[in-house]
Parts: C-alpha cells; sequence; structure tokens
C-alpha cells in the first residue's frame, strides 16, 4: 500500500496533522503564531544548506530550524529590541539567505513552489518514516513536560515560585517545535505550516472544557482537514497543501456557525 | 531558633538607575505569619519574587530549605480565554490530585460549588478562593500571598483573615502575606515588616505602628489610621475591635461588628477615615 502516492499522502498528511494538534494547541495558547510562521522562513535556508553540503535536504531543514530556534531563545533574552522584531530579523534574513544560497546550487532544478507550498502528493516512505519516528519523538516529550508545561503557560510565576524549571522547559518547547515545523515543510510548506498548527486548535478551541481536550481535537481536526483537503486535490484537481488549509478553515467556520446557533438556540 | 524556611541576605537589586531593592535582608521561619506592608511602588512584590526565585537579585543570596514546597497565590490571575481550564483542573496545575481531594479543599475555601466551573465564569471573589485552594492542596510549607485583600469588602478581608489563620494550623505552614492596605492587618501576624526598598522596621503589628520610620513613610494620620483584626485566642487584647482612632476630626468614627462561627469569633473594625 506503501506504493500508492495516494495512501502515503493520506498518511503523512495524518500523522503530520495528529502531532501539530497538541503543538498548535501551545502555539495558541502561548501565542506564538509568529514564531512558527517565522521559524518555517528559515527552513529554506536549510534546504540550500543541505544542497550544497550534500546532505538529505529535510536534515538541512530541521537543522535550520532546531539552529533558528536556539539563536531566537537566546536573541530574546536581552530587552534592547523587542522579541518579536529580532524573530522578523532573524526569519527574514535567512529567509534571504536561503534564496541567495539557492541561486548558488548549479545544476540542480528546484522546485520552489513545493517548498513554499509543500507537496504532499510527494511524500515518499522516507519522509513518512521521519514523520513516524520524529513526531513520536516529540509527542512524547510534549507529554512527558506537559503538566510543567502548562503551569507555566497559565502562570510563569505560579510555575517558578513552584520550582518548575521555567526557562528550560521554554527552550525544549521551542526546539520541539522546530522540530515539528522541520518535519511539516514537505506537507504543507514553509508559507502555510503555521495554519495547520493554529485553524485546528481554534476550531478544537469552541468544543474544549480542558486544555487536554483542545490539544487532541486539534489532532482530529487536522486529520480530518488532511482528508478534506486531499480529497478536494483529488477530484477538483487543486494544489494539495493549500486544498488542506482550506479544509482547516471551513471546518472552523462550520463549527464557528453550530456554536453561534446552538447558543442561540439555548437562550431561546 | 529553628532555621529559616526561607531567607534573603543582603538582597540588592536595581532596575536601571533605579534601585528597588537596598541591602534588604529578611527571614521567614516555620509557622510564622509574615506581613509585608508598604506603600505602592514600594518594590514588596519584587522583594517577594526575589525570595521566589523569580527574579534574580544583583548581589546577595536567597537561601531555601532543601525540599520546601511553596504554595503562591498570585495577586491577580486572569486565565486567558483561549486556554479551555476548568476549575478541577486548575487545581491539579503543578500536582495531580483526586477528585476527592480537590472538592474537600474547595469547601475548606468555601468554593465547593464551582469545582466543574471553567475558571474564566468564575467570580473575583471565587476566583481567588480556587487560587488558594490551588496552593492548599500542595500542602505547602510555606503559603505566599500577594496582596490578597485586594478587592475585598472588609468582611471579606475578615473572613479572608479567618481562613488562612485556619490554614496555617491545619497544616502547620509559614505565611508570607502583602499588603498595602495599611488599615487592616492581621492581628495573628507575628511580624509586620514595614518596607521600602529597605527594611524600615519590623516587629509586632502596635510595635510598627508606634516606630518612626514606619509614621514618616505613610504620614501619622493614615499610620494612626491602622486597625488590626485581633482573635479571640487573644484574650489578653480588647474583644470589640481593638482600633487606634484616626485622625481625631469630628468625621472619624470606627465602625465594629462581630461574627459568630461557633468557636471562632472575630471582630472586625474599620476606620472611617480611610472611606470618607
Amino acid at each position: 500500500m506503501l506504493d500508492d502516492f495516494l495512501f502515503r499522502a493520506v498518511l503523512g498528511g495524518v500523522l503530520l496533522a495528529l502531532v501539530c494538534g497538541p503543538f498548535g494547541a501551545f502555539i495558541v495558547w502561548r501565542r506564538m503564531a509568529f514564531f512558527g510562521d517565522m521559524l518555517a522562513h528559515t527552513a529554506l535556508l536549510g534546504v540550500a544548506l543541505g544542497l550544497l553540503i550534500g546532505v538529505d535536504v529535510r536534515i538541512g531543514m530541521i537543522a535550520t530550524c532546531l539552529a533558528a530556534a536556539l539563536i531566537l531563545a537566546y536573541g530574546q533574552r536581552q530587552s534592547r529590541i523587542g522579541s518579536d522584531t529580532v524573530l522578523g530579523m532573524l526569519a527574514h534574513s535567512t529567509l534571504a539567505l536561503g534564496m541567495v544560497a539557492l541561486a548558488f546550487v548549479q545544476g540542480v532544478a528546484i522546485d520552489l513552489m513545493a517548498y513554499l507550498f509543500g507537496d504532499i502528493l510527494a511524500v515518499n516512505t522516507g519522509d513518512i518514516l521521519l514523520l513516524a519516528v520524529g513526531g513520536a519523538f516529540a509527542l512524547g516529550i510534549l507529554t512527558w513536560m506537559w503538566r510543567p508545561l502548562l503551569a507555566l503557560t497559565v502562570s510563569p510565576e505560579i510555575a517558578a515560585a513552584e520550582s518548575i524549571p521555567v526557562e528550560r522547559l521554554r527552550l525544549i518547547f521551542m526546539l520541539l517545535m522546530a522540530l515539528v515545523i522541520g518535519m511539516a515543510i514537505k506537507i504543507v510548506g514553509v508559507l502555510l505550516i503555521t495554519a495547520l498548527l493554529i485553524v485546528p486548535a481554534a476550531s478544537a478551541r469552541f468544543f474544549a472544557r480542558t486544555p487536554e481536550q483542545m490539544a487532541i481535537g486539534a489532532g482530529l481536526f487536522g486529520a480530518a482537514s488532511v482528508l478534506a483537503g486531499i480529497s478536494l486535490s483529488w477530484h477538483v484537481d487543486t494544489p494539495a497543501g493549500p486544498s488542506i488549509v482550506i479544509s482547516a478553515a471551513a471546518i472552523f467556520v462550520a463549527c464557528g456557525i453550530v456554536m453561534t446557533a446552538k447558543r442561540h438556540f439555548a437562550r431561546g | 531558633m529553628t532555621a529559616p524556611l526561607i531567607e534573603g541576605r543582603d538582597l540588592v537589586l536595581s532596575f536601571g538607575n533605579e534601585r528597588v531593592l537596598d541591602q534588604v535582608s529578611l527571614a521567614i521561619r516555620p509557622g510564622e505569619i509574615i506581613t509585608l506592608i508598604g506603600p505602592n511602588g514600594a518594590g514588596k512584590s519584587t522583594l517577594v519574587k526575589t525570595l521566589l526565585g523569580l527574579q534574580k537579585a544583583d548581589s546577595g543570596e536567597v537561601v531555601r530549605k532543601r525540599g520546601l514546597t511553596i504554595g503562591y497565590v498570585p495577586q491577580k490571575l486572569a486565565i486567558d480565554q483561549v486556554l479551555p481550564m476548568t476549575v478541577k483542573r486548575f487545581l491539579t496545575l503543578t500536582r495531580s490530585a483526586s477528585r476527592a481531594d480537590c472538592e474537600a479543599v474547595l469547601d475548606q475555601v468555601g468554593a465547593g460549588h464551582v469545582i466543574d466551573s471553567q475558571m474564566s465564569e468564575l467570580s473575583g471573589g471565587e476566583n481567588q478562593r480556587v487560587m488558594l485552594a490551588r496552593a492548599l492542596l500542595l500542602r505547602p510549607d510555606l503559603l505566599v500571598l500577594d496582596e490578597p485583600t485586594q478587592g475585598v469588602d472588609v468582611s471579606g478581608q475578615a473572613e479572608l483573615y479567618r481562613l488562612i489563620d485556619d490554614i496555617r494550623r491545619d497544616l502547620d505552614c509559614a505565611v508570607l502575606m502583602i499588603s498595602h492596605d495599611l488599615h487592616l492587618v492581621m492581628a495573628k501576624t507575628d511580624q509586620v515588616v514595614c518596607f521600602n526598598r529597605h527594611v524600615c522596621c519590623s516587629g509586632l503589628p502596635e510595635t510598627v505602628r508606634q516606630h518612626p520610620e514606619y509614621r514618616s513613610l505613610f504620614g501619622s494620620r493614615e499610620a494612626d489610621a491602622i486597625g488590626i483584626y485581633h482573635h479571640q485566642h487573644d484574650h489578653e487584647h480588647d474583644l470589640s475591635g481593638h482600633i487606634v482612632d484616626g485622625c481625631g476630626h469630628d468625621h472619624s468614627h470606627a465602625h465594629s461588628q462581630s461574627h459568630d462561627h461557633a468557636n471562632d469569633h472575630i471582630t472586625t473594625a474599620k476606620e472611617a477615615a480611610g472611606t470618607n
């Protein structure tokens, strides 16, 4: 079955969505959407470096995302320049650097569009293996540090007073984010990865009463978006990555309408 | 003397050119109630944050007893609406607990009915009780309360002080309380620390009230207006709302009211000068 490109696309997409769910919930709670977006921009430099040095492009992307997260963590400690400015500077300089570096890569035809918007239908067995192993690793660590990370999200003061290592957890979370984003670019691309993180989480917010419900709900809504997006792509011949994002947005709007209507009727 | 649970020694901290902590030393010993009072901007919260390790001092050291459990009740905590959170889930924020334990601790603070509510649906008073309940579930050695009486009316404050005293006896923990409300200080306080970037003076509530530095910090009129809650356990003290008459003007008069709580008898009093 792994021979079938459609099956690989669905499997890869669903795996990614399940991993993105809990991470997306944290991004929404911690208001880090910009961070995710910017981190993705640095991935293009990873592509260029991978091609120039001759290592797997996926490794290059993950490595640059991890490096960018480390630099960001360091850069945000100083307060002369706002952290959003640090984020923007880093992301766009590395994006520009990546594009310039790509111009030096000779003899290789690069489908820039595939990196910007993803190429889920070209997912191969190696990608799926990476998603399965990397995703399980990222989710495993996230589960392990779930309670303290959530406490830190609710109140850094309470967390620190009760001996939770705040700085260390922040750094680990950023590194895990970098890993997830590095893995996700193949599927939905640099420009759309944040959507897959935040839109399903936002949909899940309508129904969740606890953080855990929202995290799991986000994974399920994400998986549904992947399935709907690939079907759309298959039947109407639309680009797959953007179709997934459109599906996620449509699910959000539908959830919003249902909940508003429900509240309206409940009030009489 | 028993070893302190937590001790700050010669803490110095500046923000830019402004010195916020100036050679501050403060020790909290087991079972003790300390009230930290000082005007707004005195650096009370900064001092507590430094003691808790939330803020690094430029110099000086904080010594924490090994394995110390601190229950921290922040001044105000508005949980973002984007984060769904039931009261039950919030109580187990940093440590797991059974539903029965959660119910018991909510009952103790008088908020038993909210266990399944969303945090965002709570009233200000309920929110504060839930904050306190969460700290209690940890069975802390030290309970830290940042301005617990803020926005609470006088009878609510009396109720809160009674609760804190019950908790202290129940858990045998020390209490560190921040207050900018000079008018009402808990009579059970072992030590009032009057603070304005440095420790101005400290001691029993009555002692501090007479201290010249205290009087110069808050002004004699305000200083006189301090009211002290007394518990029935203090039989040597006046039961009928031990209050120092305020500024002596005609409009100044003291209210006093009593609540009977089984064996617990609290007298509350309010200096009218503070409310006119």
